[in-house]
């Protein structure tokens, strides 16, 4: 299984840096014909109106009374422009508890994803830059780590926290989101490509300690692949859910997914979550997509982690 | 220490040189930079896993009615997996995944290698534009996804029914024998522009000049797309489908919000749900920890299966 991961990552890594400044070459010339370029361009947009729709009609949704939701055409906005109202409904109901979701989540995703990139930075570079007994052992096992996907130890861990009294706890969500097996990989291979031993013998002549050498040179060279594992974790651990699902009852501990489906599980009794979870969505999408956007660049090839649904 | 014994060393080295100590130094090093990320891998990765299959091994009996006097814990053998294995839901469970598998992953991946195709073409205008839009819903969580669909699923809500019954048709994405495929259609919207992202990098890393020749050979679009394009973007096709194959057996937030809207998503439509189902809804860990082995052990096979097959069609 590991064997198309270590053989198509370091193509892609290596050759990144220098594809990005590359402009963008077609594959048929430019001699593309009129008709073939509208054909292609109307493919394109039809596609493009499937991928944007939902967030087109929660935007539009966000706009409307619970009662227009149900009254009019969720594809155009309604006589009642409601956004400002709902919007405030939304940060305020249960004395602002999506405010506290959302911040819940930014600090998961945030401090998780911050240590996560520095401690597999760290041991990525410590398997690339150094002989010792071991090494391949460890390596191997951490490669194992990437292949389990994340829901099979979610119930497993929840068994070895609620021995240890850690379950329903901040700590409970935050430590299994600080170990990135995927991150240690591509640090391993990128600092094997990038790092340079000379550098770290004129440190290490200069008189500077080991651990010192990995913070001065390592984590700066390091750094564009540092940024990849960055986004991947906070990206995972903001998608999380069946580990927070699985650790926390108290509602105040929630990250936001787990508190918009605690309201959409709600609407049968009382229809204003309908209203109320329109709005959470939307508030929590508009990050999210300007992040996508422009983050987007920093999305690079062979860093195929992330498809557990 | 290590100069003393030598014969020579009281008389040439006393003190280890700096070389040694450097050397020393060095052997540590790797160990201290690799502790943080070590004890927290063992910590919420292999202590957990190895929880899991001894749990999945283990009996767990209550004494007394209640349990009230007390519980002994011995060890049951296979008793855990054949429980796990006689449980129709789960078989059928595991039997609904793969369908839709087979399905979904299919069209997702001609889908994405499709948009991946377009977009790296000479006849697609604005393709920044295009790429940033199927990747959007990427950053958008699983369940918040789902929520957002749900609401276009619901009738009353969606105007996708009202379109419909203008045209005379019936839409109906919650029912038992279309729910799966209103999930499948979730899962495909989510990770598409993902996939496609992955490809169109390997697609950029092609030289141009494998293009200039082709054009020399007066080699058109689809030669192109098949002698170049799809040999080469091979591997990372087969790595996002085995990472797809992995993740619709982990198939769990999608459906179990769904259930909220749709009575014919039952407690054990998946096999994460069933899991989790028996964990927490029937406080039965150990038969729970067996579904759990399982499930890792059908993707395993299923995504080393596929590697095999793809290595030999390559030889």
């Amino acid at each position: 299984m590991s064997a198309p991961a270590q053989q198509s990552a370091p193509t892609a890594t290596a050759s990144a840096p220098t594809q990005i400044r590359r402009s963008r070459r077609r594959a048929g010339g430019s001699s593309a014909s009129r008709g073939s370029t509208i054909l292609v361009t109307g493919i394109l947009v039809v596609v493009a109106v499937y991928f944007l729709m939902p967030v087109y009609w929660v935007i539009v949704a966000a706009t409307k009374t619970t009662q227009d939701l149900f009254a009019t055409n969720g594809f155009w906005f309604s006589s009642d422009f409601a956004l400002l109202s709902n919007v405030r409904q939304v940060l305020t109901y249960g004395d602002g508890i999506f405010v506290r979701w959302f911040l819940n989540s930014m600090f998961y995703a945030g401090v998780g994803a911050l240590l996560a990139t520095y401690f597999a930075a760290a041991a990525g570079y410590a398997l690339a830059k150094y002989q010792f007994r071991g090494r391949e052992a460890v390596f191997g096992v951490v490669l194992g780590g990437v292949l389990v996907p994340g829901t099979a130890t979610a119930l497993p861990l929840f068994l070895l926290f609620s021995k240890l009294g850690f379950t329903n706890s901040y700590w409970s969500v935050l430590l299994p989101s600080l170990v990135s097996p995927f991150g240690l990989f591509l640090c391993r291979i990128y600092a094997e490509a990038t790092v340079d031993d000379a550098l770290l013998e004129a440190a290490r002549i200069d008189g500077a300690s080991e651990i010192r050498i990995f913070h001065a040179v390592g984590l700066h060279v390091l750094t564009p692949a540092l940024v990849t594992v960055f986004l991947f974790q906070l990206v995972g651990i903001w998608n999380n859910y069946f580990l927070p699902l699985v650790m926390l009852s108290d509602e105040n501990l929630y990250p936001i997914t787990l508190g918009l489906n605690n309201w959409l599980s709600q609407v049968d009794r009382l229809p204003e979550f309908y209203q109320l979870t329109t709005g959470g969505v939307l508030l929590s999408v508009i990050p999210l997509a300007i992040a996508m956007i422009v983050l987007q660049r920093y999305w690079r090839g062979g860093l195929t982690e992330g498809s557990v649904k | 220490m290590t100069s003393t014994s030598t014969q020579e060393g009281s008389t040439a080295v006393v003190a280890p040189t700096a070389g040694q100590k450097r050397h020393r130094r060095r052997m540590w090093a790797p160990w201290a930079l690799l502790a943080p990320f070590l004890i927290l891998f063992v910590f919420t990765f292999v202590l957990p896993i190895l929880i899991a299959v001894a749990q999945s091994f283990t009996r767990v009996t209550r004494q007394g009615v209640f349990g009230e006097k007390g519980v002994t814990t011995g060890f049951a053998g296979f008793d855990n997996y054949l429980q796990a294995l006689a449980n129709q839901n789960f078989i059928a469970s595991i039997g609904r995944m793969l369908l839709f598998g087979v399905v979904q992953v299919t069209v997702m991946m001609v889908l994405c290698t499709v948009l991946a195709l377009l977009l790296e073409g000479a006849a697609a205008r604005r393709p920044g534009f295009f790429r940033a839009a199927y990747f959007l819903p990427y950053g958008i969580p699983g369940v918040i996804a789902t929520i957002l669909w749900s609401f276009l699923y619901v009738p009353g809500l969606s105007p996708l029914i009202d379109i419909g019954a203008w045209f005379g048709v019936e839409l109906d994405f919650l029912g038992p024998s279309t729910v799966l495929w209103s999930i499948a259609n979730i899962v495909t919207w989510a990770y598409t522009g993902y996939n496609m992202l992955i490809i169109v990098a390997q697609l950029k890393t092609i030289p141009n000049d494998v293009y200039e020749a082709a054009k020399v050979d007066g080699a058109g679009w689809w030669p192109v797309v098949r002698s170049i394009q799809l040999p080469l973007i091979r591997p990372a096709l087969i790595l996002t489908t085995v990472f797809s194959i992995i993740g619709t057996l982990q198939l769990f937030a999608e459906p179990q919000v769904l259930q909220s809207v749709s009575p014919a998503i039952d407690s054990e439509y998946t096999p994460n749900l069933s899991a989790y189902t028996t964990a927490f809804a029937y406080n039965d860990y150990n038969v729970a920890a067996a579904q759990a082995v399982l499930i890792a052990a059908v993707a395993f096979i299923l995504s080393f299966g596929f590697l095999k097959l793809t290595n030999r069609r390559s030889k």
